[in-house]
């Protein structure tokens, strides 16, 4: 990559023209993402379909080391980026987190195609995790199944333009500046299904639930927005859900699961569903009298 | 029934000749399949071994292609194994079955007969929990050793679990949509048996790996002759290498730097391509098809295809596909083997030393019939083209590309003059330089010739296919052995070399990128007599949804990678079903590998990579 000192020099602090081959004023952060930003090494590591397609943009026609990607390395030793670029399953995620594990601090996980972000197609299999960020911290997603090799630049752009809003002062930027050696992501055990060893509190919990009496009610941790829409019912609707400490201050909801539908969910949802379409209307005949005017 | 003349040899008996005789020699173990839409014979298991050894010496069926198994629970509440033998010179297959009830599932191993039934009666251990007594190394190959059940039975239900068929109530016609993690008691998923017992957890899926292969120190082996001191060594490769072609593992013994023993880990890659089938309409499976073996989606549609046509042509309501349509069809198809071929000979440098420059070469022609593909189907590899009965569409009039800008120009061609540019001058030419780099260089031909040799009888023995199988002297192509679409008017030549080496695999390679120019070119006029013509035989796409009647059908084509099969039961009553009760894929990358272990014996570490590279495999065919 061609040495270029212009888009380093952006301080207040001009140089002169005569200079601005050989000098630049710049601050250390700046200076810093600059190198980082400019030579990312993507592992070499391919899943599936994605791959495919990965190796298609690092070939000729779109060439990814225009960008600095430079080379993809087989190892994870030398290598900044990892592009899971491709479904991952419960047997593969077990590498896949001994790998990142591996790889030295600063580092980036880039999910490419569906599958990685989500699951994609694939997501009921049996077999299937559903999206990297079950395990691993991503930094991009990349939608596509598969995404072209456009799509797959850009992400990596967009993964660029993320390295230079970091700032060294701060330390939620860079925590590999931190104190002390940063802590491994706990490699997740094949038992009789996957076993994420930081849920195992959650599971036993659940599993013994599910072991007692529980055929027709079961425990769910339940997502913020989920939780939201419960109390609401609880409130407005008059739906005595039963509540149960859990984990000392977060709450739980008993919600039938299986055969009878969580009515009162469903009915909140309904409600919200018509009130969006009447402000939808609204808006519409709003802006179809601005029209007139 | 006309059945051959007493003196003449079984091994030319007609299937159904063959049926007779099997009939008259077993009178009580074998008995015709008389259910609707089904054919063949069902052979009682106890007698199975015996009867499979006549159906290969006697009757000369010495070719497995297929032995996959079934789940009747609620037809008949009975597990059944569907075996498809062909003759390796041709014809067509003798289909028998074994049955076995659901509990405690057992059917004889066919290991000894056919050695390419290991991995698949493997698998059915795997996925349906059909024990095979007489299997020499019979454990799980796609989930891990300690997976709870044997998913792809029909009572097993995934965590994410919704309904038996799609499409789902809930989505339509109602239209609500809700996350399948909302209806999952752990949120995710995953799903634990109710006795698991979480403070005594234990990973055995790796210890498992290891211990087939007989860890620990021999004594014997310790000292040789010379009394120098060696070890045998365990080494791990995969599923992480960058010459695996993806996410595959193999588990070596060298002994110094002489491979000893290999045993192919799989099912890293496997993403329930069976079980979300039978789910699926059978439209919906159209595009997973598409990501079987990614590299060549035209050719997986085409197989799929051919096997649901099979069981429509059984209903009433079916009009074979146009000459156009069939035209179009073997145009994809063959566009989509030299994608394959390309992509092949390329990694195959790249694991033997040739790092990735020979590739960039061959991917500006990939390249360049993506384009193709991307202006005629809507994407460049998961084109998703062919239906029942049809096509997506026809050819567009011209070629245009706003995606892919060069020099900030759109491009824009007449269609069949970039076919016939493509065809007559760029293929050629790269092929051309191909051979004039490769085929006499002297590197390659050190590290190719003689170097992972399988002699035609093991090639035939173990099931091999495609280049795999003609690279051994075997003369079986489908296209000509047992024509489908419009093969048997094209005139080509069935690729062969006699001496079962890398090397021999590289020639068939090429010799079948210049039969498949030579296709593409008979192609073209026959594109020009048919334009105008519809591609729908009553000009207009069929159903969405199509109800397929009873029946068993197995389509086969012969693609890129080797014989691509589909083995599709429908279930459904008079007016048949639109959700296929078993759908499998008999994959040529998974069957294949089969013989890797052999192939590698006693060749060097550094070949095993380039062998691999030769059998050509790619990992969402392999682990499904």
């Amino acid at each position: 990559m061609e040495l270029n000192l212009h888009e380093l020099n952006a301080t207040e602090f001009p140089v002169p023209a005569e200079l601005e081959n050989n000098i630049a004023i710049t601050s250390l952060s700046q200076l810093y993402n600059w190198g980082r930003r400019n030579s990312m090494w993507p592992m070499l590591f391919g899943l599936a379909c994605c791959a495919i397609e990965m190796i298609a943009t690092a070939s000729s026609r779109f060439d990814f080391s225009r960008f600095g990607f430079e080379v993809m390395r087989a190892t994870p030793r030398q290598a900044d980026l990892m592009i899971v670029s491709g479904t991952v399953t419960k047997k593969m995620v077990v590498p896949i987190v001994r790998l990142y594990n591996q790889m030295p601090e600063p580092k980036y996980v880039l999910a490419m195609g569906a599958c990685a972000s989500g699951g994609g197609p694939f997501k009921e299999g049996y077999n299937v995790v559903s999206g990297m960020d079950k395990f691993l911290p991503v930094d991009v997603y990349v939608p596509g199944c598969p995404p072209t090799p456009q799509a797959l630049l850009y992400g990596m752009i967009a993964l660029q333009r993320k390295i230079d809003g970091q700032s060294i002062a701060n330390g939620d930027d860079v925590p590999w500046y931190g104190v002390g050696s940063a802590e491994p992501t706990p490699v997740p055990v094949l038992g009789p299904d996957i076993i994420d060893p930081r849920q195992m509190d959650m599971i036993r919990r659940q599993a013994e639930r599910a072991a007692g009496d529980m055929d027709a009610l079961g425990l769910r941790e339940l997502p913020a927005a989920m939780q939201m829409v419960a109390a609401k019912a609880a409130t407005t609707a008059d739906a005595p859900a039963e509540t149960a400490p859990v984990n000392g201050n977060a709450l739980a909801f008993v919600l039938p699961i299986g055969g009878t539908p969580w009515t009162e969910a469903e009915d909140i949802r309904e409600k919200r569903r018509l009130r969006a379409l009447a402000r939808k209307a609204v808006r519409a005949t709003r802006r179809a009298s601005a029209e007139e005017e | 029934m006309p059945t051959a003349a007493p003196d003449a040899p079984l091994t030319s008996t007609s299937i159904d000749g063959a049926i007779d005789h099997l009939q008259a020699t077993y009178p009580e173990a074998v008995s015709a399949d008389d259910r609707e839409g089904y054919g063949g014979i069902i052979v009682d298991s106890a007698q199975l071994l015996d009867i499979a050894q006549v159906i290969r010496d006697e009757l000369g069926f010495d070719y497995l292609s297929s032995a996959t198994a079934v789940d009747y629970l609620g037809a008949g509440d009975h597990m059944e194994m569907v075996y498809h033998a062909y003759r390796s010179s041709g014809g067509g297959a003798l289909v028998f079955k074994a049955q076995t009830e659901r509990d405690n599932a057992e059917i004889p191993s066919l290991v000894s007969v056919w050695r390419g039934a290991d991995f698949q009666e493997r698998e059915a251990w795997d996925l349906y929990g059909i024990h095979f007594p007489g299997h020499p190394n019979l454990k799980r190959i796609l989930m891990w050793e300690g997976f709870h059940g044997h998913p792809m039975r029909k009572d097993w239900r995934e965590a994410y679990y919704e309904e038996e068929q799609k499409p789902f109530d809930s989505r339509w016609p109602g239209g609500h949509v809700h996350r399948a993690e909302e209806k999952n008691v752990f949120g995710k998923n995953v799903n634990y048996p109710r006795e698991i017992d979480l403070s005594r957890l234990m990973d055995t899926s790796e210890s498992a790996v290891y211990q087939s292969l007989g860890l620990g120190v021999d004594v014997e082996r310790v000292m040789d002759k010379d009394g120098f001191e060696t070890n045998e060594l365990v080494v791990n490769m995969g599923p992480h290498h960058p010459s695996t072609h993806g996410v595959f593992r193999m588990v070596l013994t060298v002994d110094g730097e002489t491979v000893t023993s290999l045993e192919p880990v799989m099912g890293y890659l496997h993403r329930n391509h069976e079980k979300i089938g039978e789910r699926n309409t059978y439209l919906h499976n159209i595009p997973f098809t598409d990501r079987l073996d990614y590299i060549s989606s035209m050719g997986n549609n085409h197989g799929y295809v051919l096997a649901v046509e099979q069981l429509l042509s059984l209903g009433r309501r079916y009009n074979e596909p146009t000459y156009r349509c069939e035209a179009l069809r073997v145009l994809m198809v063959e566009l989509s083997r030299i994608v394959n071929h390309l992509w092949a000979i390329g990694f195959w440098l790249n694991d033997i030393g040739a790092f990735f420059t020979p590739v960039l070469y061959f991917i500006q022609e990939r390249e360049r019939i993506l384009d193709f593909f991307e202006a005629v189907a809507g994407s460049r590899m998961m084109c998703n083209y062919m239906r029942f009965g049809g096509l997506f569409g026809d050819l567009p009039e011209r070629i245009k590309s706003v995606s892919n800008l060069t020099n900030d120009r759109v491009r824009d061609y007449n269609t069949m003059q970039f076919l016939t540019e493509m065809f007559s001058e760029r293929i050629p030419r790269t092929i051309d330089e191909l051979e004039q780099l490769l085929t006499q260089n002297e590197i390659l031909i050190e590290r190719s010739v003689g170097v992972g040799v399988l002699s035609a009888e093991d090639a035939i023995n173990y099931s091999a296919a495609g280049p795999l199988l003609r690279g051994s002297g075997v003369p079986y192509d489908i296209r000509r052995a047992d024509p489908y679409s419009i093969y048997d008017e094209l005139d080509f030549d069935v690729a062969v070399e006699d001496a079962g080496d890398m090397y021999a695999r590289y020639r068939v390679r090429v010799k079948e990128l210049r039969e498949s120019v030579r296709i593409l070119r008979q192609i073209l006029p026959r594109l020009e007599a048919t334009k105008g013509q519809s591609i729908w035989a009553d000009g207009k796409p069929g159903a969405y949804a199509p109800r397929v009647p009873h029946g068993e059908a197995y389509g086969r084509v012969e693609n890129g990678k080797g014989e691509l099969g589909y083995y599709i039961v429908s279930a459904g009553g008079k007016s048949g079903t639109s959700n296929p009760w078993r759908y499998h894929v008999r994959a040529p990358s998974f069957i294949n590998l089969t013989p890797m272990g052999i192939m590698s014996q006693g060749y060097k570490v550094a070949d095993i990579v380039g062998i691999l590279g030769s059998i050509d495999i790619v990992l969402g065919e392999t682990d499904r």
